[in-house]
């Protein structure tokens, strides 16, 4: 495991060569570190039990997605007729949506951060690595990727190729991994000065074994704590694009087509507002404090 | 400075260029016509209009046609607003999203700046939990959560302030989007700006200068504030980037005639030219922030030499 948290802090290798013995007993102490972390902790049963509920409530609730109750149209929430939450224009149960709702929001934020988690480290790891010319044309790239209104060529997208679940996975993690990629190249700058990539490269082993086997393995502190960071920014990007009518479309929801619709219903239907709303901003409220958590479990300097 | 500059520019036209040709050639490979109604045009009249909006011709020619176009600031016209050039609509739209912009960013700094030196200088103490508790806040909550909920309770229940419109950028019009679009900088500058402080605070020059008896103020505005702003001044360009994408929605909220409502229009009815000529002002203005920022660096940092 690597000390080291920032790129800028990368071309420090006075670090001890003995940590790299020590990467089980990171992950522990680190582990034990967060657990004395109450509103990481709290955050993270959260998440815990809202992922659980997403996942396995709308099997247990009586109404489906879709599904019309003729008797209730725009209901307050009662447990008459099971609507918790209440019911939508249309008759449909809001808790149903809103747990199916977080289905989607929470796919994209596994998917679209995996998709960004493995193009940032290969291309962080690839331009590190080999650094003099190739890193200095692929970051260049970064640098011209970064100036660019991402939310717009996301929206752009979208436009071109029709609104389809799939392509905002791919869409919003093809935005989301210019931070991930120069997190991982200073991690890696530094670390392939090491001796042991010395050895390994003595010993003949081929680039791509040292950048799987020894750099990346051992650039993944940092790395953690950006990915946490990344899905609340992922789960955002999902809402704003759907609230606005161009993300996930009928008959699938997500919490910012809900919140959408709420926000348009507000003064005859505050609920259907209030509830998706809340869920959205629970899960990003403790995404937040689980990433800061684990930030200050993995930094070294707090070690 | 001045090659610099000069350098930079150099750097903002390819940049500009790549994301002219990608929006270009994304649109054009995007299925259906821009003129796919409701109803089936007889094919003379496609023909005509085709002709008309010179898409008859290969595409190399239309590229070269729209880069010609946009150096002399013509986006073309619109596909679905019939009687407007782009360029009429983002200059319609500029003014009122650059009001509301330029205010946010105003109000994010007024307002975080002096909290994060707050939170910084009583540092754990209940007024620095209090910040950061609701600079969290600001972070987490989306502003298309927070401006719904605001114009539920100023505009339609208290009725303190109208729930939408723009009326020419009143002032009781523009609280609203306004507070709605700056929340989210306010925390993320008082973040900023708390951390950067309290690193600056721990240094040894500012020993120094308490030790010299320095009043607590004079240590912070004449030592510490402008090494502490450096990081929050490198934030700006990411800031403005953003309050340009929030402004989108908080448009689409409030109902405000600015670029962003246009631009959500025009995505939904697939007017390509009106996508494509606000994805490019925009980054043409994103760009040239981020330039007047790295300028505005140098002026503060004087560590930092551009040759």
């Amino acid at each position: 495991m690597s000390t080291h948290t920032t790129p800028s802090a990368g071309t420090d290798v006075s670090a001890a060569s003995d940590e790299f013995q020590a990467g089980d007993s990171l992950a522990v102490e680190a582990w034990r570190r967060l657990r004395q972390n109450k509103a990481a902790m709290t955050s993270l049963v959260l998440l815990i039990v809202l992922t659980i509920a997403c996942v396995c409530g709308p099997w247990l609730l009586p109404w489906g997605l879709d599904e019309v109750d003729w008797n209730s149209f725009m209901t307050a929430p009662s447990s008459e007729g099971a609507h918790y939450f209440g019911t939508d224009a249309n008759g449909r149960d809001l808790l149903a949506r809103t747990l199916y709702g977080g289905r989607i929001s929470l796919s994209v934020a596994l998917v679209a951060t995996i998709v960004s988690l493995v193009i940032g480290v290969l291309y962080g790891a690839v331009a590190g690595y080999f650094g003099g010319r190739i890193d200095n044309l692929m970051m260049r790239f970064v640098d011209i990727m970064f100036s660019l209104p991402f939310m717009f060529m996301v929206i752009l997208l979208m436009v071109v190729f029709g609104r389809n679940i799939l392509l905002i996975y791919a869409a919003i993690g093809a935005v989301e991994w210019l931070d991930m990629a120069r997190i991982v190249r200073g991690q890696v700058l530094s670390l392939k000065r090491k001796e042991y990539v010395e050895a390994a490269k003595a010993l003949g082993v081929k680039d791509s074994k040292i950048v799987t086997r020894h750099l990346i393995p051992n650039a993944i502190g940092p790395v953690i704590v950006y990915v946490t960071l990344t899905v609340p920014k992922v789960i955002l990007l999902e809402s704003f694009l759907s609230f606005l009518g161009l993300g996930v479309q009928e008959p699938l929801t997500s919490w910012g087509v809900l919140i959408s619709e709420g926000q348009q219903m507000m003064e005859s239907a505050p609920w259907m507002l209030i509830f998706p709303s809340v869920f959205l901003a629970v899960t990003l409220f403790c995404l937040n404090f689980l990433g800061d958590g684990l930030r200050d479990a993995l930094d070294p300097k707090t070690r | 400075m001045l090659s610099y500059i000069i350098k930079r520019i150099g750097q903002a036209i390819p940049t500009l260029l790549i994301v002219i040709t990608v929006s270009f050639f994304l649109m054009r490979l995007a299925p259906g016509g821009p003129f796919d109604g409701e109803r089936q045009l007889p094919p003379e009249i496609e023909a005509n209009l085709m002709a008309a909006y010179h898409m008859d011709e290969p595409l190399w020619q239309q590229y070269v046609r729209y880069l010609d176009g946009i150096a002399h600031g013509d986006f073309g016209p619109s596909f679905k607003y019939k009687d407007f050039s782009v360029t009429d609509l983002i200059w319609q739209g500029f003014p009122v999203s650059l009001t509301l912009g330029a205010w946010a960013m105003l109000v994010a700094l007024i307002i975080g700046l002096p909290l994060g030196i707050i939170a910084a200088i009583k540092r754990n103490s209940a007024v620095d939990y209090l910040v950061m508790g609701i600079a969290l806040g600001g972070i987490a909550v989306p502003s298309f959560v927070i401006a719904p909920i605001l114009a539920l309770v100023f505009g339609v229940i208290l009725a303190w302030l109208p729930a939408g419109g723009w009326h020419d950028g009143a002032l009781p019009n523009l609280v609203m989007p306004v507070a709605a679009l700056a929340l989210a900088q306010i925390a993320a500058i008082a973040r900023l700006m708390r951390a950067s402080m309290i690193e600056v605070l721990g240094s040894q020059y500012i020993r120094t200068a308490r030790a010299k008896g320095l009043t607590p103020t004079e240590v912070i505005l004449r030592h510490a504030l402008r090494p502490a702003l450096l990081p929050v001044l490198s934030y700006l360009g990411p800031a403005i980037a953003a309050i340009v994408t929030g402004s989108v929605v908080i448009e689409q909220i409030f109902g405000l005639p600015g670029i962003g409502r246009y631009f959500v229009q025009g995505a939904l009815n697939r007017d390509y030219t009106l996508v494509m000529g606000v994805v490019v002002f925009y980054a043409i203005l994103i760009i040239v922030m981020n330039l007047i920022v790295d300028l505005l660096y140098s002026v503060l940092d004087p560590q930092i030499r551009y040759d």
